[in-house]
């Protein structure tokens, strides 16, 4: 971490810090950095806390207008206050401050600023805040449309929020971990804490999570509540000792349930070391759970909502109960000259905070008939308070410095007299309190509108859940533990515990009313738009106007205004502007607000990392890589690899010096001329046994099985049941009831799923069983004039006389007395022996066959050779010169598809009409004009290159190589009725403007005939 | 993220299993009188409803084992899953099934000389 210690002395003093009280450890200082600037917190701040004691409010500009802004909340709803935390490759942007916990070192910046904070040159977009009115890019960046390249660059380098990590690999570690509960317990405040304790006494298996460090919620920053008999903090530390002495019940601090999907299904992210300056190694970061609920409690609090008044949006202007938390939980007085500003009662209890703090405090409320527990003891000590009254316009520039009150009408829509002005350092503003239903919402569960609360609240629930305490609209502390009581009984109940209702804990409270008085938009004494923003989406920098505009110019859905807004689609997700919004909107629209309803809720709860999601599963984790027996001798000779799926293939091996197409050639040429060896291990290789396996064999391959004899290999193509080619392969049969079938290298997982389909949904009463068998095989090619003297050198134990054995039958054999399978199959128009080992003596037979043949000839080749030798035989390779729309007729191969039988997968679709098509894409060879020009693969031919654009194209080229052995370039093609352009000439445009010229020929370029299949 | 209950193995996740479409899709054999437009019902025409719907699945990386299964695509519950080769045997299972459009298809029909019990993919 960085050397900020050594700079400890210089370090402000911190101004704002109480001189007792709060949950800060004084006696642990703790340096940090912000900006550049070396602060002092404690042990136990928030960096949001620590820059408060330091009377910073300036943290960050805003993201369209860059208006200096503050910290607003002290949660993870906070809007406002993003930073970037740490160096290089761990700097991480977007991080709420309210949520980043200080420690020794920490690096911190603050977001969308240049140069800096304090003077900013994208503030000029304030000043020319007329010209960027709601839906701005979709009404100015606009034309010619050939400049949509320039103008998303420019939107994205001004209006991007955050700058991520610089171009490095993450350094950390991530984990992954899967977990099943009986219950699942969002939230650990008032009401999660009590539903824990009630299902862990059941004995069921609790998981209690909680996005902050400390459990306790909402109750860690009230200083007036006792709960039976103990001080919050007293309870809250018993109930948390209680549920850790509990075996089945686990705890997860800092992790954040962010995503609530089907069948109970939660996923969280734990930040394991995210709070730590010296990170232990065997930790990861983070860790994401993935966790299955028996049931689920989703106790996740409320939010409190700010009020839309003109310069809302000023440092200093806070959220009421943050103000609160930030003194009773943190020791940190953010303002001396204090002015609270509400629609309820909640706020009264603040404004008794910061009066015993020693600041001097107005309250300014909407409401007019004040009176219970909370207005009294205001007054009591002395308080003023305004009522019915309104700050209609805060003032300052990187800091409030006063206020205009006036008196307000009912729903303060109209200023009813002249305002006084006021100078203050710091407003706390309560708008009412809106649960926070996000997972609820996730999980499609259904909301309601309170009227008495004003707020939406859980009804009704689709999954196995249970909503409790103020996310549940009970915002008392007393009943949402009741409510939580509630919750973990009938969670433990449903999950199959049992266990008594309880009684709910005595608790002693400040008495208040929790309704709210309803005034989204505070009139300001100006027309429309006038005067300075009042705004409503802070992080996204939408005011109450451009809600109001969108109305204007006609849209109605509230989906549709938060997209041209963007009201609510920031990283905070409108945790803070949702209901003003609605409420601002439904106004406009003259609706009810449960009439324009709610946009959806989605995951995440809060940003949560990629590194997390994707835990161990990259890098070399990410795919297997499969090897065969014999790459380590690949390797030891200077192959050079391909992927083929999973698998790594040698592709060539150059020798010193060799360029890649002299490497190529040479492997063609021997394979021809001496002899080649193939490491053809990785096809697919599937046992077949039962007596139905010829008859299952005979439906799934388009030619004849049934009659196939035993030792004897037959090749086949296998059709989707559209007629189209999906995989080909030489099967053998083994005994009369067994079979070995070869599939493509690719296509091997996709052929046994294919097969085990229509054994098991089709064809259920044959008797057929399957089984991969790919490596439990080590397969060698031999090929070549020489592959028989090799094969007798290297010791096998049988005839090789064609006529003892012939092409295309297997023979069971030993070399140096290993058993051997031999297939005299090939895929290369030679003398072929294709030879199977049981796979631990893979390497073993390859240097047998390698010493055999040294004096023979014998050149290993890898698979671009391999392809090469099957082009020049006009072989297909299946997803090479097929694409998923190709027949057997379009490729030639009309004497694979049987006439006689009833029945195979794919018959009754070559009957239909279109497949008749004179057009359809045929399957060609094209050989270049100049006979040394290799056309690209994926090339499209024209009949008429000098037709204008767009050109007709009749298709495309499958395969194309250089053949040495031809001595030319060789081509294969799939053109609409290539078979009808035999002898013409076919152009392929490329794209430097050359066009190659090419004959339209047979597609087998060498040994037509097939006369050197026997050597 | 459905939590699936395999008939062999019992409730797993549902990563560990692969849908495979529409179920009770009855083969026509290839020998058969239709036409492209009849056979086109059997090889083209999947149905995509709001609801109730019967679908084969299977067991990809646990047993591979397919089975049938009753699914409400609104809401995910899962009302029954029954064996390849049956039918199913909940009330709103059997309405799916007999209310299907496909029971009145030519491709249907000829389907049936096949083998009655067995020969449909995913059950008659």
């Amino acid at each position: 971490m960085s050397a900020a210690p050594m700079f400890r002395k210089s370090a402000p003093e911190q101004i704002c810090r109480a001189a007792t009280g709060g949950r800060v450890d004084r006696r642990k200082p703790v340096s940090f950095t912000f900006d550049g600037r070396v602060l002092q917190g404690f042990a136990g701040d928030t960096l949001a806390s620590a820059l408060l004691a330091n009377n910073i409010h300036l943290v960050g500009r805003s993201f369209k207008y860059h208006r200096p802004r503050g910290i607003i909340a002290a949660g993870s709803e906070e809007p406002n206050a993003l930073v970037r935390v740490g160096h290089g490759a761990r700097a991480e942007p977007n991080l709420r401050a309210t949520q980043v916990e200080i420690y020794e070192g920490l690096y911190a910046e603050s977001q969308n600023r240049f140069p800096s904070l304090k003077f900013d040159i994208g503030a000029v977009n304030s000043a020319l805040q007329a010209f960027f009115p709601a839906g701005f890019y979709y009404k100015t960046f606009m034309w010619p449309a050939s400049m949509w390249m320039t103008y998303e660059h420019v939107i994205r380098h001004a209006a991007g929020l955050g700058r991520v990590a610089d171009d490095h690999d993450d350094p950390d570690r991530y984990e992954k971990t899967n977990a099943h509960c009986d219950v699942l317990v969002a939230g650990g405040g008032v009401a999660g804490l009590t539903a824990a304790l009630q299902a862990g006494r059941s004995g069921a298996r609790v998981i209690l999570a909680d996005e902050q460090n400390e459990f306790g919620g909402w109750l860690l920053g009230e200083a007036d509540v006792t709960i039976d008999g103990k001080t919050a903090a007293d309870w809250i530390a018993d109930a948390v000792a209680e549920l850790a002495a509990m075996p089945e019940v686990t705890l997860l601090p800092r992790t954040t349930v962010f995503g609530y999907m089907d069948h109970n299904y939660l996923t969280l992210t734990e930040r394991v070391t995210d709070h730590l300056g010296e990170r232990p190694a065997h930790l990861p970061r983070q860790r994401m759970w993935k966790v299955r609920a028996g049931q689920t409690i989703l106790a996740q609090g409320a939010h409190e909502r700010p009020l839309v008044f003109s310069g809302n949006d000023l440092p200093g202007v806070m959220l009421s109960g943050a103000v609160r938390t930030y003194i009773n939980r943190y020791g940190v007085v953010p303002g001396n000259r204090t002015v609270v500003f509400t629609n309820n009662d909640d706020a009264y209890r603040t404004a008794l905070a910061l009066h015993g703090a020693g600041a001097h405090v107005v309250i300014v409320d909407l409401r007019r008939d004040l009176k219970g527990g909370v207005v009294k003891a205001a007054r009591a000590v002395g308080i003023e308070i305004m009522s019915g009254s309104a700050v209609t316009i805060a003032a300052g520039t990187q800091r409030i410095a006063r206020v205009e009150i006036s008196p307000v009408n009912e729903g303060a829509s109209a200023v009813l007299d002249d305002p006084i002005h006021m100078d203050c350092d710091l407003l706390a503003m309560s708008g009412g309190l809106s649960p926070a239903v996000h997972l609820h919402s996730q999980a499609r569960g259904k909301l309601g509108w309170d009227e008495r609360l004003l707020c939406f609240k859980p009804t009704t629930v689709h999954e196995a859940s249970f909503n409790a305490g103020a996310g549940n609209g009970v915002f008392d502390t007393a009943k949402a533990m009741a409510d939580g009581l509630r919750a973990g009984t009938a969670a433990a109940t449903d999950a199959g515990f049992d266990i008594e209702a309880g009684t709910p804990p005595e608790v002693s409270a400040p008495q208040q009313n929790w309704r709210p008085l309803a005034a989204w938009k505070i009139a300001n004494g100006k027309g429309e738009g006038e005067g300075p923003k009042a705004f409503v989406d802070f992080q996204n920098d939408v005011t109450a106007s451009d809600v109001k505009l969108a109305v204007r110019e006609g849209y109605q859905s509230v989906e549709h205004v938060k997209r041209y807004t963007t009201l609510g689609m920031a990283t905070d997700q409108g945790k803070t502007s949702n209901i003003n919004g609605l409420a601002i909107l439904a106004e406009s629209l003259g609706n009810e607000i449960p009439a324009v309803g709610t946009t959806t809720f989605r995951m995440p709860y809060t940003p949560s990392g990629f590194g997390a999601i994707a835990g161990r599963d990259i890098g070399e984790l990410f795919d297997p890589t499969r090897l065969t027996r014999m790459d380590s001798w690949h390797r030891a000779n200077g192959a050079t690899f391909e992927h083929v799926g999973q698998w790594m293939r040698a592709w060539y091996y150059p020798q010193k010096g060799e360029t890649m197409r002299e490497a190529v050639d040479r492997e063609v040429l021997a394979a021809r001329t001496t002899a080649g060896l193939l490491d053809a291990s990785t096809l697919g290789k599937i046992d077949i046994q039962g007596p139905d396996a010829a008859e299952f064999l005979n439906r799934l391959y388009t030619n004849s099985w049934l009659k196939l004899g035993i030792g004897k290999c037959r090749y086949g193509l296998m059709l989707k049941d559209d007629g189209m080619v999906m995989d080909d392969g030489v099967t053998t049969r083994l005994g009369e009831n067994h079979f070995h079938m070869t599939t493509t290298t690719g296509g091997a997982a996709g052929v046994l799923d294919w097969m085990e389909e229509w054994l098991q949904t089709e064809w259920p009463d044959l008797k057929v069983y399957l089984t991969s068998v790919t490596e439990e095989w080590s397969v060698a090619t031999l090929s070549g004039p020489n592959a028989g003297k090799i094969l007798k050198a290297a010791g096998v134990d049988i005839s090789l006389d064609p006529s003892d054995f012939p092409f295309m039958t297997m023979r069971e054999a030993h070399i140096a007395g290993l058993p051997v399978r031999i297939f005299r199959i090939s895929f290369t128009g030679e003398l072929s022996y294709e030879i199977n080992i049981r796979a631990r003596y893979g390497l073993a037979l390859w240097k047998l066959l390698m010493e055999a043949g040294a004096t023979h000839g014998i050149t290993p080749y890898g698979t671009e050779a391999m392809h090469v030798l099957r082009a020049e035989k006009g072989f297909i390779i299946v997803g090479q010169e097929t694409d998923g729309s190709v027949t057997p007729q379009d490729l030639g191969m009309d004497w694979i598809v049987s006439k006689v039988k009833p029945d195979f997968i794919g018959k009754r679709a070559l009957a239909r009409g279109s497949m008749a098509a004179e057009d359809r894409k045929q399957l060609v060879g094209l050989r270049t004009r100049d006979r040394r020009t290799v056309i690209p693969e994926g090339a499209h031919a024209v009949l008429d290159p000098n037709q204008p654009m767009p050109m007709e194209m009749l298709g495309q080229v499958t395969s194309s190589y250089y053949s040495p052995n031809v001595g030319a370039s060789i081509a294969m093609a799939m053109l609409k009725g290539g078979r009808a352009l035999l002898g013409g000439t076919v152009y392929l445009p490329m794209l430097d403007g050359k066009v190659i010229e090419a004959e339209v020929v047979e597609p087998v370029f060498y040994d037509p005939k097939g006369e050197r299949i026997n050597g | 993220m459905l939590v699936i209950t395999c008939p062999h193995c019992g409730p797993r996740e549902e990563s560990e299993f692969s849908c495979g479409g529409e179920a009770h899709i009855a083969r026509p054999l290839a020998e058969s009188s239709l036409t492209d437009a009849e056979f086109a019902d059997y090889l083209f025409l999947r149905d995509n409803p709001k609801g109730l719907f019967l679908e084969r699945w299977r067991h990809a990386a646990g047993c591979r084992r397919w089975f049938n299964m009753a699914r409400d695509t609104v809401t995910h519950e899962i009302v029954e899953i029954y064996p390849m080769g049956s039918l199913p045997s909940s009330k709103a299972g059997k309405a799916a099934h007999n209310d299907s459009w496909r029971r009145d298809t030519a491709a249907e029909a000829a389907a049936k000389p096949a083998s009655s019990a067995t020969g449909t993919r995913g059950g008659s």
